[in-house]
């Protein structure tokens, strides 16, 4: 006879193999403390802090689909790449992602967002512009606020105008660090 | 829209009746089916989840598509052909001395699966799932009253047979 927690394992796995795993989650620790990951079939969907994750859940099931089961599995290549970047092995993540938590406006902010390359900076202001609405500097800083995807849509990589650090939705030490790892900053 | 309109992701209800659910099949089918059931049951249940108009009574739900499964299990057991040379279940129940940990609840289940089916799955939703009567006459497409009397019935055989066994082993 199997252990409860085998058979609630062995249905996110006959899901996975249905068709029917809309959401799959995991959590894993990081030097930024412990991350949730989710991932659709289309690709990585949601990095979350610690500090956001409890209602982060509720929020995929109600924006994408209730079918949200825990699957470490399905987010092993992510896993992956975060260790080899928080290892500085790794400048530019190759995995597939899934925009929908964003629209508008604010996807076209982390889409610009997403093209900075490692290592470097950019502005509010710039990627305002890079989305179409040069003077929108402010709703550019919300939609980095909002971004769904932190640390791999690099919006730790938008500062100001004057090169002040600006605001994290993780918390302003994270953005700091990230860059530090990054060589961006001097520490 | 109220909270509990709202549809949890689905892990909660895996998380919270898990437990439940296991223990039901359990009863239901036997110890040794239970498992596959009990993959199938959350496997239905996952599949038409999006479709629920609400969140309420998850538990009653999942019990509900529980319980089609063991019906369905039932069926297809009693169409297969039993093998000729299975030999008679009094001949192989076990002794007063083994009658305990495992070979007692084998007895158990035994005397559970023995029961009318109406009977068996009225105690394993309100015993084992830990449904009120009310759930248990509603996962029975029955009335509350009809859900009681069942259970009535069952616990009344069962302390019957019990005291056979007992007496059989005395």
């Amino acid at each position: 006879m199997k252990t409860i927690e085998e058979l609630k394992s062995d249905v996110a796995v006959a899901a996975d193999a249905d068709g029917l795993l809309d959401v799959a989650y995991a959590r894993c620790d990081s030097p930024l403390g412990e991350l949730l990951l989710a991932a659709t079939p289309r690709g990585l969907v949601k990095v979350g802090f610690a500090s956001e994750a409890a209602g982060a859940l509720d929020q995929l099931a109600d924006r994408l689909s209730p079918r949200v089961l825990f699957s470490p599995a399905r987010l092993d290549p992510v896993r992956r790449e975060l260790d080899e970047y928080f290892a500085g092995r790794r400048h530019e993540f190759d995995l597939d992602l899934d925009w929908r938590l964003s629209s508008g406006f604010r996807r076209r902010v982390l889409r610009a967002t997403a093209r900075i390359p490692y290592g470097e900076t950019s502005t509010y202001t710039r990627m305002a512009s890079a989305a179409g609405s040069p003077r929108a500097h402010r709703a550019a800083g919300t939609a980095l606020g909002a971004n769904p995807l932190p640390i791999v849509v690099p919006c730790h990589r938008v500062l100001r105008s004057g090169g002040a650090l600006g605001g994290y939705t993780g918390g302003l030490e994270k953005k700091q660090s990230l860059l530090e790892l990054e060589g961006a900053l001097s520490s | 829209m109220a909270a509990t309109d709202r549809l949890p992701p689905f892990q909660e209800l895996l998380d919270s009746h898990a437990e439940a659910v296991l223990r039901f099949l359990r009863s239901a089918v036997g110890p040794g089916d239970a498992d596959d059931c009990f993959q199938e049951t959350f496997i239905s249940a996952l599949r038409a989840y999006p479709r629920l108009e609400h969140g309420r009574e998850l538990r009653a739900w999942l019990l509900t598509i529980a319980r089609r499964k063991a019906l369905d299990h039932h069926r297809a057991s009693a169409r297969r052909p039993r093998p000729v040379a299975e030999p008679d279940a009094t001949e192989t129940a076990p002794g007063p001395a083994e009658l305990n940990g495992s070979a007692a609840a084998a007895a158990i289940w035994g005397l559970v699966a023995a029961l009318p089916e109406g009977q068996r799955a009225a105690l394993a939703l309100r015993y084992a799932g830990g449904l009120r009567y009310r759930e248990v006459a509603e996962a029975l497409g029955c009335s509350e009253e009809a859900a009681r009397r069942r259970v009535h019935d069952g616990l009344r055989a069962l302390r019957r047979r019990s005291s056979e066994l007992e007496e059989q082993y005395r």
